[in-house]
């Protein structure tokens, strides 16, 4: 399935399929009869934060979607660390060292705040401790047997980033986790996602807000009608405003 | 305080521990329906017919190897169990995606060919299974039997088991997230499909041990399923659809409303339950437990 002739790779990655950690190919995705994704193609390198910008609509939740293997209808390639994930069981798909912080949060509310933490199964060691977590978000010991949707927006919003963490996947999809935030609480999550890349976790990041992509990511993709149209270093980004404003349509 | 009543307290307290039984079984039924409401969305009307499956299973390990209740009531969840898992595999699987109504059409399919099966086998009329525990505690206000006394105290420790295990486990953790957000839960790396068919098999299984522990008082026939379903789709309305705690008190609950009933005005013992369900479903649509949607 893997097609690299010029007509689908609109932005052929720079990087090759040995040095990502990610490498999505002309990847399609269909929510019944609709085609949304388009033959997506881009990389991640271990270590990276990467975006996905685009406008509302663009795909950037459905690629993140489709790599979980929820959307089920796809065709294409997603290789993680060489191994194939595009016929996998989302469960599989997550047991090979992805995890995902959905947009709505996905906060459960039959279950309580120490459950919903305790809740993502560890797939292998090298997460971080509990403790540890409590540590970034000293928030979510506070409310520990608070019922989980009881939580505010932004204190939701750190519980769904700080499960993740325990699990020991090294490669986190974090979509949108500033939406709808204060800016106060958008600023602890920069800082949350760049000590995350300090301690080598990868990141694939899906965002509106360019400046707060500009903040804690190494690359960016512009993402429109469900395929890559545009990448750029972060040092490009003041140099292209213009141009991804135009894009974003702000 | 009898005398004004008007009722002996024999009969009263006789008519209560019969009442509190049959709770035992709504409780133990209505919990198995909730359980998979709950995780699959499917209403399973085949529970009546697992039910009496239950019971002649015990029935034949009995007749034809000779082994006890004691064996039958370990067995025969584990067999009709095992009869719910095949079921879910090859067939209910395939319509989560649908309407309830798909479930609801396939599982009442299935129960009429089940009962067709065992009633083309052994007819209409009840085969008898000797009361393990026969006797009684003469309590002197009352006499307990020993076997009724067993049977509520068994299925309320069972009830409360399965309460313990969705509500305050990681194991229970994982149902309830997966009931709210299936994709989400898999998505963590669960294996829900797994999950979901193990989860109907244990409801099916509470089916089956019910019917084990009513081979002794009820006589076994292929009928005695399709007859007690309806009573206990009532108690689900009335408890509220998919609530654990709910379907088990108000199991219990009801059967002492109906054992009452018998005592005080009998006409209605048959019909109080769908008195009940009436009243609550006009008051409260959601039932007694339930969460409005």
């Amino acid at each position: 399935m893997i097609d690299l002739s010029p007509a689908q790779d609109r932005t052929a990655p720079q990087s090759d399929l040995a040095t990502a950690m990610l490498a999505v190919r002309d990847l399609h995705a269909y929510y019944g009869e609709s085609h949304i994704l388009h033959g997506m193609t881009f990389d991640v390198r271990p270590g990276e934060v990467v975006t996905l910008l685009g406008r509302n609509g663009a795909g950037k939740t459905t690629t993140m979607r489709t790599i979980m293997g929820i959307v089920k209808k796809r065709m294409g390639s997603i290789a993680f660390e060489g191994q194939e994930l595009i016929n996998l069981r989302s469960d599989l798909i997550a047991r090979a060292g992805l995890a995902y912080c959905p947009e709505e949060r996905g906060i459960f509310s039959s279950l309580n705040v120490t459950e919903n933490l305790l809740l993502p199964p560890v797939i292998k060691p090298g997460g971080l401790s509990v403790a540890e977590i409590y540590d970034l978000f000293p928030r979510l010991k506070e409310r520990a047997s608070s019922q989980g949707t009881k939580l505010s927006g932004g204190e939701q919003q750190m519980l769904a980033i700080a499960r993740i963490l325990r699990t020991g996947a090294r490669f986190l999809l974090l979509d949108e986790p500033t939406e709808g935030l204060a800016p106060v609480i958008v600023q602890h999550i920069g800082r949350i996602i760049r000590d995350l890349k300090q301690r080598g976790f990868t990141i694939l990041l899906v965002e509106q807000n360019f400046h707060f992509a500009a903040t804690v990511a190494d690359r960016h993709y512009v993402v429109e009608h469900g395929h890559v149209i545009d990448q750029f270093e972060n040092s490009q980004i003041a140099a292209n405003k213009t141009k991804l404003e135009a894009y974003l349509g702000v | 305080m009898f005398e004004l009543l008007g009722v002996a307290p024999q009969a009263l307290f006789a008519q209560l521990i019969v009442g509190l039984s049959n709770g035992a079984f709504y409780a133990l039924l209505s919990l198995g329906l909730a359980v998979i409401f709950g995780m699959l969305n499917v209403i399973n009307f085949a529970h009546g017919a697992q039910y009496m499956m239950g019971a002649f299973v015990a029935w034949m390990l009995l007749t034809y190897a000779g082994l006890p209740f004691w064996a039958a009531l370990v067995i025969v969840p584990i067999v009709v169990g095992a009869f719910g898992l095949l079921i879910e595999k090859l067939l209910l699987s395939r319509l989560y995606q649908l309407d309830h109504l798909y479930g609801l059409l396939l599982t009442f399919g299935l129960a009429l060919i089940i009962e067709g099966v065992f009633r083309h086998q052994y007819g209409v009329s009840g085969l008898p299974y000797a009361n393990p525990l026969p006797g009684y505690l003469p309590l002197g206000f009352m006499n307990l039997p020993y076997y009724r006394g067993f049977a509520i105290l068994f299925s309320l420790i069972v009830c409360l088991a399965t309460w313990y295990t969705i509500e305050k486990t990681k194991l229970g953790a994982y149902l309830r997230a997966a009931t709210e957000r299936p994709d989400l839960v898999q998505a963590m790396g669960i294996n829900v499909p797994r999950m979901l068919s193990l989860t109907y098999a244990f409801g099916v299984a509470l089916a089956g041990l019910a019917g084990v522990l009513a081979a002794p008082i009820y006589s076994v026939t292929p009928l005695m399923g399709s007859s007690l379903i309806i009573v206990v789709f009532a108690v689900v309305v009335i408890g509220g659809m998919g609530s654990i705690l709910g379907s088990i008190l108000t199991g219990f609950g009801l059967g002492l409303v109906e054992g009452l009933t018998k005592v005080f005005y009998p006409p209605a013992s048959n019909t109080v339950v769908f008195v009940i369900m009436v009243i609550v479903l006009l008051l409260r649509p959601q039932g007694l437990f339930g969460t409005p949607k």
